[in-house]
Parts: C-alpha cells; structure tokens; sequence
C-alpha cells in the first residue's frame, strides 16, 4: 500500500450548546478520538447517523477548524497554523465539497468566472492559460464552455454541483473532503456525478474523504470505509468486506436498515428508541442503550477500537474476533 | 371491483405550464402502491390534485373517484370529509404539519372530533390508544407534551397517529421517512406496515428512495415529466423493468452486496416543464430513441397481467434487457 498522505491522530473536538429555557451549556462531544489514515490515491468512506460528527471530522482535517486536541497530519508534515504562508501552501493541495452547490456559488456570478477564481487567487499562470484551464476543467466535468457562460441559477442541480468540482479541481489539489456531495440530486443524476468522481480520482490519482450517510453511495466510492456514532469511530474496514460482514452491532443494525430492491423487511435488525442527544452521551458504550447486544458492561466500559482479524477494527465489547475471524 | 381510488387522465397546470400530462392510476382497498420517480416529476402534486389542496392558480382536469363517486371539483364540504377522514396524508416534513404551541392532545383530539363521533373521555382514551398504536412510550403523559418535546422520528410517528384518527381507507404517505436518518427509517416503515396490515388501510407511498418503495409496496408506479411511465408489480419491476427510464433508474442505484459495477447513469436531465418536448418526455435522454418517438407522447399501455408501459418500443426495450442479462 502507498503510504499515508492524511494521518488523523486521536482528533478531539467539543463544543458548548445552550439548550433549553434556562440556556445552560452543555458540552457536545462532537468528535472524541478519532483517528484514521488515508493512503495516497485512496478514498475513505465516513458513514454515520446525523450528528455522529462526520462533517466536524471533515472540516478539522482539512485545517478548517482545529481539534481541541490531537493532530493532522497532511504528507507527513503536521498542519500549519492557518494564516501562514506554509498554511496557504498545504490549503492549496486540498479541497472541500460541500452537499449544496448553490450555497457555495455566487448567483450573481458566471460560474466560469468561479472556476477561475481560485486560479486568480493563487496567481496561477497567465491569464490566457488561466481561461484554457478552466475550459479543460469544464471537459474535466463533462460540460462545456457555454454552460461556463452561465450563471449558478440556470443550471440543474447535478450541473452545479459538476462546477463546484471542477473549481475544487482548478489549483490541482492533492486531497478533497467531500461532504454529503451527491446526497441532494437524484439517483440517475447522482450516478453520474458518482461516476465521474470516480473517474477523475483514477486520472488525477485524488486522495478523497468521502462524507455521506448513504451506504449504497459510500460503498460504490471507497476503498476503506468508518462508520461513525456520537463521535466514534465504532467499526473501519475495507469497504466491499464490511458491507458484506459488519460485526460491529450498530453497523449490523445500519447495514440492515438500508432499503433493497428484491429484499423484504423480514429479518431486518430494528433498533429501538431514538439516536441519543449528543449533549447526554450515554456513559460506557454510547450505543448501549439501543444495542440488541448490550451486556452489563457495556454501561460502565467504552469499548476501545481494536484489531480483530483482517483489516477490520471494531469497538464492541463482544466483538474480539478471536471466535469469528482469522487474525490475519 | 371498483377501485377504492381511480385517477384517470388527471391533468395540472400551473400558469399555463402543464405538470401533470395525463395520470392514470387506481388503488384497490388495502393495497400499497409504491410512486417512484426523479423530484418535479409530479408525484406530490398528483396526490395534492386528487385531494383538492393544490392553490387557486393551479388548474386541474381529469377525473377522480373514491369508491366510484367523483371527488375532483366536489364541493368544500365533502371534501372536507374525504381528506382526513376517508384519505388522510403525511409530509416529509411533519413539523411543520403541527402546531408548536398546541399540546400533542390538543391536536390529536381536535382531528378526532372532526372526524369520529366520539364524545368527552371517550376521546382522550383514543387518543392515548393512537399514541399507544405509533409507538410513543408513555403515551399517557406524553400527550400533555408539545411538538418540540419530541425527536424527528418520534413525531412522525405523532403525524401518523394523527393521520390514523379518521380510520382512513386510503393514507398517503409523501416522503415521510426522508428526512430521518437510516435506523429510524427503517422504524417507521416497519411501522406503516404493520397499522397497514392491522387496520386493512390502503396507502400510497411516495419516495425517490426505489428501495423503500420495493421493500414495503405490492405494486409500483414510476413517474416522469408528468406522467406514469410504467406500472407493474414491486418484485417484477425490480426484476425486469421494461421502460428505459425504469432501468435507467434501477441502473443507476449503487449495489449494496456483490462486485461493484459502473453505475449506468442516465445522460442529461428531466425537461423543464415549459420545453416539454413534443413526443415522448424521455426521448432526449433515451439510448433506445427512434423516429417513432418524436411523434405523439406514447401513452401506458396494458404488456401483460396487471403491468402497463408508456413506450413505443417496450417490445424492443424488453429485448434490450434480457440480451444484456443474457451476457
Ligand atoms: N459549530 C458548532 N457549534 C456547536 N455545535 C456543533 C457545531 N458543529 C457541530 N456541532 C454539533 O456537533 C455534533 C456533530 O455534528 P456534525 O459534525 O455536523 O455531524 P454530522 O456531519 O455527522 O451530521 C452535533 O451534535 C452538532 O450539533
Ligand atoms: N404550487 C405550485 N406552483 C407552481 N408550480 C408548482 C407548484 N407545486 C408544484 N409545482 C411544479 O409542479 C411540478 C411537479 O411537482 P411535484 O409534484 O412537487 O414533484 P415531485 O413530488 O415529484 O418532486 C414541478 O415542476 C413543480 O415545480
Ligand atoms: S459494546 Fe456492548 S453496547 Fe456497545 S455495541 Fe458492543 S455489545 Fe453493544
Ligand atoms: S418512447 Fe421512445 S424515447 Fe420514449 S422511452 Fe420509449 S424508446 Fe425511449
Ligand atoms: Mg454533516
Ligand atoms: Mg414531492
């Protein structure tokens, strides 16, 4: 395997909510020790519920916000601090997709003039080589100049978020965060933009952190796939094999509610009661109120995430792997 | 039989801009009908005809009978009975469906008293029992609460008690789980089914999600531009789709198990409603287009036992995919 171009060690991040009446602050763990590494030319897959810090994750490896504790590291240099040169330097080499193309595009502007932008911003070539870049990342994405003429308003859903990528793809970054990308458009539509990012991360050898709560989506895109609850990473794994056999009993339970062609509920896992509030953490493992499996234990103990067998990491009290798998 | 519903040649415009080009649809007593299909295809504004709440510029044509009675155009006060009572619906967004300053009982019991001959303490203990049914722990107390006491799935379960207060024949359920994350989908869908099963209730199921709609519908109808393209039973749909746009669709849904293929992405995007092409809507994105499909929107018709398709070349579309599954 190449080696790591983003190494996330044990990031930690809390923020203070208000809530309720009286306005007293509790604190929201919103990432809670989550490490993970992405190898070069590699795509790893963030699955979770709403609120299982997923984005928080995205925005603090990319140095958008920084981690309460922990660290980043990009190329196998810690993140710069931001504002600084060397910041600038590592920003440049990586990008961020968010799930709302017209909220990251100006309406007022032609979206060739946002293409351009960051190539303006960064000094990159001459002007006449600024506009054949960006007629080549409108073919990149499979448009062409005369949608470059046009402005965000006038363009479909799934055309948008194709310029929005393209313009992540103008400074020739390394890295892209994409957050919830397709989760917006409809499933012909997102099968295209599925497919192209597929395509250019193969031509351009991206390395992608790839943020849905789809796992049909996730699976399709990723190499390595974490799934994430209340701030954890509860199980990672090689993408096909953890959809195949998840073992950790949240994903068992998330594997199964996704809906299938051809499959009746029948046999279905179904949890009960609601995700937890993210400001009342349940104490051990924070899935213990909800888990079929749940043992005493499990309300005193967080499990850690360990080996068990293969390249699968489970935290389960129950999962050791020694009974189900091979150590490999 | 007669249909408990029968649509027939419903027609929207908005303006002067048809939305809805010719709907036929029926549902018998007690069965669940999947609508499938990219958003703007019409599958919201079908129902909202039906059941007269589409605003006054709206104008609306075509027929549609409840238990063979026609109910477009009847007048405020019969429809006031049908909706809610005979037919009830929920929204994808079903906060905004309830009062945030009213009790959960407040509103329970005011939907009860519009709909059930039911007096003084009579109504309360039904609404507790339809808190009960939906699953709210607590029920009792629980009614004392307000909207906001409640987490997303909690009150959609809420919405479907209220929907449930008319002992509605028909429910119709637009988008109600997409908006809530997977786990708890998959709640709420388990639950529909089974006051469906228990209560004999007929529903339709609106949803862009092809899996939900196959996993918890007999039959499947599948919208575009306007208008249902193909009909057919859920298992048979998913099997051996006949219309291009129905095995566009299912193309292009990522599998979840089994080697990973390129998804076959449709190319282009669904007409704008004001530049409908003339012909068939699907011809600027179908790979099996021909002349004949430029010529007069091709309407649904029958293929085999309780199937229909809206295209000119279903036969060969049929061959098409079987040559495929052949490979
Ligand atoms: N800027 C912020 N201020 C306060 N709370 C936040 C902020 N960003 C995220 N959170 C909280 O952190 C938790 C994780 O959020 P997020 O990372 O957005 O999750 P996800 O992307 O998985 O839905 C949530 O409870 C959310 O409300
Ligand atoms: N009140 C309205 N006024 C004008 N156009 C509308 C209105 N409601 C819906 N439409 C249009 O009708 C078409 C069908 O909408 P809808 O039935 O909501 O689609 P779906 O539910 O399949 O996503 C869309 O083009 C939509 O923009
Ligand atoms: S540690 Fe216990 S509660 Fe947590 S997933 Fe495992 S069995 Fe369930
Ligand atoms: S009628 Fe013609 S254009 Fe329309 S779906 Fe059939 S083959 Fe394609
Ligand atoms: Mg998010
Ligand atoms: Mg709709």
């Amino acid at each position: 395997m190449s080696p790591p171009l983003v190494e996330v060690s044990a990031i930690s991040r809390t923020y203070a909510m208000r809530s309720g009446m009286f306005g007293r602050a509790a604190a929201v763990h919103a990432v809670d020790g989550v490490s993970l590494t992405i190898a070069k030319g590699q795509t790893l897959g963030l699955v979770g519920e709403s609120g299982s810090g997923k984005s928080t994750t995205g925005r603090i490896v990319l140095g958008l916000e920084p981690p309460d504790s922990g660290e980043v590291r990009f190329d196998g240099k810690p993140m710069a601090a931001p504002g600084t040169t060397a910041w600038r330097a590592q920003r440049a080499r990586m990008q961020m997709i968010f799930q709302d193309p017209l909220g990251a595009l100006d309406r007022r502007l032609p979206v060739a003039t946002q293409i351009r932008e960051p190539l303006d911003i960064h000094g990159l070539g001459t002007p006449a080589a600024r506009d054949e870049r960006v007629r080549e990342l409108l073919r990149a994405v499979e448009l062409t100049p005369a949608h470059g003429a046009r402005y965000p308003g006038a363009l479909s859903g799934g055309q948008r978020q194709r310029i929005v990528l393209a313009r992540a793809l103008a400074t020739k970054p390394d890295f892209l965060v994409c957050d919830e990308p397709v989760s917006a458009l409809d499933v012909s539509i997102q099968a295209q933009v599925v497919n192209l990012l597929c395509d250019l991360q193969a031509q351009l050898s991206l390395t992608l952190l790839f943020i849905s709560h789809d796992l049909r989506v996730v699976r399709q895109i990723s190499n390595v796939v974490a799934v994430m609850y209340l701030g954890r990473i509860v199980e990672i794994g090689s993408a096909d094999d953890l959809f195949a056999r998840p073992e950790h009993p949240y994903t068992q339970a998330l594997v199964s509610a996704s809906p299938a062609p051809g499959r009746r509920s029948a046999g279905r896992i179904l949890l009960s009661g609601d995700p937890p509030n993210p400001a009342a953490r349940p104490t051990g493992c924070a899935f213990h109120p909800r888990c079929p499996r749940a043992i005493a234990r499990c309300a005193r103990e967080v499990p850690a995430l360990s080996a068990v067998g293969g390249d699968r990491q489970v935290a389960c009290h129950l999962v050791t792997g020694a009974a189900t798998r091979d150590a490999a | 039989m007669t249909p408990l519903v029968s649509i027939e040649d419903l027609r929207v415009a908005f303006n002067g801009v048809p939305v809805l080009r010719g709907v036929d649809i029926a549902l018998q007593k007690g069965e669940a009908v999947g609508l499938v299909g990219e958003s703007g295809s019409g599958k919201s504004v079908t129902w909202l005809a039906a059941l007269g709440l589409l605003p006054r510029h709206a104008q609306v044509s075509g027929s549609v009978r409840l238990d063979g009675r026609p109910i477009l155009g009847a007048p405020a006060a019969e429809l006031d009975q049908v909706r809610g009572g005979r037919i009830a619906m929920i929204f994808q967004d079903p906060a905004s469906a309830l009062n945030p300053v009213l009790t959960i009982r407040r509103q329970l019991c005011e939907a009860l008293a519009l709909h059930r001959d039911l007096q003084g303490n009579a109504v309360k203990a039904e609404a507790r029992r339809l808190l009960d049914l939906v699953g709210i722990p607590d029920a009792g107390r629980r009614l004392e609460a307000y909207p906001h006491e409640f987490s997303g799935g909690q009150v959609q379960r809420i919405m479907i008690a209220m929907a449930l207060a008319g002992n509605p024949d028909l429910l119709i359920a637009d988008e109600p789980t997409t908006a809530l994350d997977a786990t708890i989908q998959a709640q709420i869908l388990e639950l529909l089914s089974t006051v469906r099963r228990e209560l004999g209730m007929a529903m339709v199921l609106i949803s862009h999600d092809l899996g939900v709609v196959a996993e918890n519908c007999d039959r499947v109808a599948v919208m575009y531009a306007g208008r249902i393209v193909e009909q057919a039973p859920s298992n048979q749909l998913f099997a051996d789709p006949v219309h291009p746009y129905a095995q566009g669709l299912i193309g292009a849904l990522p599998p979840l198990d089994g080697p990973r293929r390129r998804l076959t992405a449709i190319p282009g995007t669904v007409p704008d409603p004001a530049h409908m092409p003339g012909g068939c809507a699907f011809a600027p994105r179908c790979a099996l287009v021909a002349d004949a499909c430029g010529l007069a929107a091709p309407t649904l018709a029958p293929i085999a036992d309780d199937r229909s398709v809206a295209c000119v070349r279903a036969e060969v579309s049929r061959r098409a995919l079987l040559g495929i599954a052949a490979e």
